[in-house]
């Protein structure tokens, strides 16, 4: 049974069981504008919900990417190295960051619903 | 009108007073305490001509070092420097304080750091270098930082052949952050001894001619280091006889520019060189210049890479130097060019001379030499006890003797630092002879 969630720093998550998606909303990729650099996590690092894992450079700023829950790093999308345009092309698609096994559920509770994360955008 | 410099009449200013609401113009510094007001102890004003009068008395203290004879090197090294050199990098264009974040109005800028940064690779042997950091001494202290970034560890070993002051600095730069510096020692011929490189070892600095002037066995320090970065402090002019340190695997590459054409200038300012490999271009601090195509396919060019960089990235920026030594690098783009790889060539191999030549004279007075190895044109010689006075008497004769290393070297007391480059005559050798006794 999956489930799509969002958070507060523009970042979405599918999650499966324990294993969980993670990567920037649309929203944050046309915030962005073209993505010229993604700087990837480490394969088997552990994380705490709210780190820095991630950082996307685009041509006119730099943004980090924060782990949405706590767990470990278990695959990161290698295509984004020499492709780093898939962000801007397919955000919630292709252009996955990394993979995780999340430590538990008690955070997923903190994470929005579609419809909280769109009434987030539309505020700002 | 009460400043002839100040355009504003009285009713002006009284009228500006008005507006805001203050009765005077001293009013609008109350915030400051009277007690942190500094008068800076300036003499009343005066008329232009005894100004100059005065400034140009103040300035004869100075000396003249066209007028002397020059063995101090270490680190800064008074050179030739035809006279188109200035001619075109003194140009008032040039002199702007502007910074050329704006690629439509500043091409000649750009592109002038570009050959400079394409320059600085040849020479290096690398394949990237930034558009200037400050001096050598600061050029090293970054590379070290970027390579604890580079490898998320906290210990740099130093061979203590590196400049005394380049240590001092990065020590500075190194305790407030908790990270670790731990020395490696020299033997009898005066290189590097690499001992105790861990796990935990960031990074390992030599320096390429060191400060003895010893070249250091680069292809050793190579074989000695498996999983550490290899920084490398060069001396560019040497370069153009020596095998680059990127021959020999070096992974950041710095150093002082001065000698690419630059005056002495009371030791500043100078020029910091720093180049390196590509792969680790994004955590390279400092300004890079690219080179791109316009919207009319026109070579044009451009600062890349600036999400490196304050304006961006803000307080997670690569590093807080943004900026670099344009007009030094711009000196050092001209020199470069007059000279050719064949005229560089042609100072290396001359100071080298110069300097071999200095060192047989000395040793047949009796003044032996310190260390076995070659050495490029500075090297170590063992002087009498009382050298230290002599030194400063010789400048009464306009000699700028060999540097006593005790102050520097406690262990090497007894001994100094001569330095000959292109610019020493038969004249001069003679004259330091005469002086040593």
């Amino acid at each position: 049974m999956k489930m799509k969630k969002y958070t507060r720093t523009h970042e979405w998550v599918e999650i499966e069981g324990k294993a969980a998606t993670v990567g920037i909303t649309n929203h944050a990729q046309e915030e962005l504008g073209d993505v010229v650099y993604v700087d990837l996590p480490e394969v088997g690092k552990e994380v705490k919900k709210g780190d820095v894992v991630a950082s996307i450079e685009s041509v006119k700023a730099a943004a980090d990417v924060y782990a949405p829950l706590s767990g470990k790093i278990t695959e990161v999308n290698e295509r984004l190295e020499s492709e780093p345009e898939l962000i801007n092309k397919d955000a919630e698609g292709e252009g996955w960051i990394f993979k995780m096994e999340i430590s538990g559920e008690s955070e997923l509770a903190d994470l929005l619903d579609e419809q909280a994360y769109r009434k987030l955008c539309e505020q700002k | 009108m009460k400043y002839p410099y100040i355009p504003h009449t009285e009713e002006d200013i009284r009228e500006m007073l008005d507006f805001i609401g203050v009765s005077s113009i001293e009013d609008l510094f109350s915030g400051i305490p009277n007690s942190t007001r500094s008068s800076l102890n300036l003499p009343e004003s005066q008329d232009e001509f005894t100004v100059f009068d005065q400034l140009k008395r103040i300035s004869e203290k100075n000396v003249d070092l066209e007028e002397y004879s020059v063995f101090l090197g270490a680190g800064v090294y008074k050179r030739y420097v035809p006279s188109v050199v200035y001619d075109l990098a003194m140009k008032p264009e040039f002199l702007t304080a502007y910074t050329p974040y704006q690629a439509e109005v500043s091409q000649g800028t750009l592109q002038a750091l570009f050959e400079y940064q394409t320059m600085i690779c040849e020479l290096t042997g690398m394949e990237v270098a930034n558009a200037s950091m400050y001096d050598g001494a600061t050029a090293l202290a970054e590379a070290v930082l970027m390579c604890f970034r580079l490898t998320k560890k906290e210990k740099v070993l130093v061979a203590r052949s590196v400049h005394p002051e380049y240590r001092e600095v990065l020590k500075t730069y190194l305790e407030t952050r908790g990270f670790k510096m731990v020395e490696a020692e020299y033997d009898e011929a005066g290189r590097v001894v690499l001992e105790g490189i861990d796990d935990e070892t960031a990074a390992v600095v030599v320096q390429y001619p060191n400060f003895f002037g010893v070249i250091e066995d680069l292809d050793y320090v190579r074989r000695r280091v498996q999983n550490t970065l290899i920084v490398v402090v060069v001396e560019p002019v040497s370069l153009a006889v020596l095998e680059p340190p990127g021959s020999f695997g070096a992974d950041i590459v710095v150093g002082e520019g001065q000698s690419l054409g630059i005056p002495m200038w009371l030791g500043g300012y100078s020029l910091g060189i720093f180049a390196t490999r590509e792969r680790y271009v994004r955590q390279m601090p400092g300004r890079l210049i690219g080179e791109t195509v316009d919207v009319e396919g026109n070579v044009s060019y451009t600062m890349i890479l600036q999400t490196r960089e304050q304006h961006i990235r803000r307080s997670k920026a690569t590093s807080n130097i943004c900026s670099n030594h344009a007009h030094a690098a711009l000196i050092a783009s001209v020199y470069l060019s007059v000279m050719g790889p064949e005229g560089l060539k042609e100072v290396a191999k001359r100071s080298y001379d110069a300097a071999h030549y200095l060192q047989e004279k000395l040793e047949e007075k009796g003044f032996r030499k310190k260390f076995s190895s070659d050495f490029f044109s500075e090297f170590v010689f063992k002087v009498p006890e009382d050298y230290p006075e002599k030194w400063k008497k010789m400048m009464k004769r306009k000699i700028l003797g060999p540097l006593p290393l005790e102050k520097v070297y406690p262990e090497l007391s007894g001994t100094a630092l001569a330095c000959a480059t292109e610019v020493i005559t038969e004249d001069d050798i003679e004259r330091l002879l005469e002086a040593m006794g």
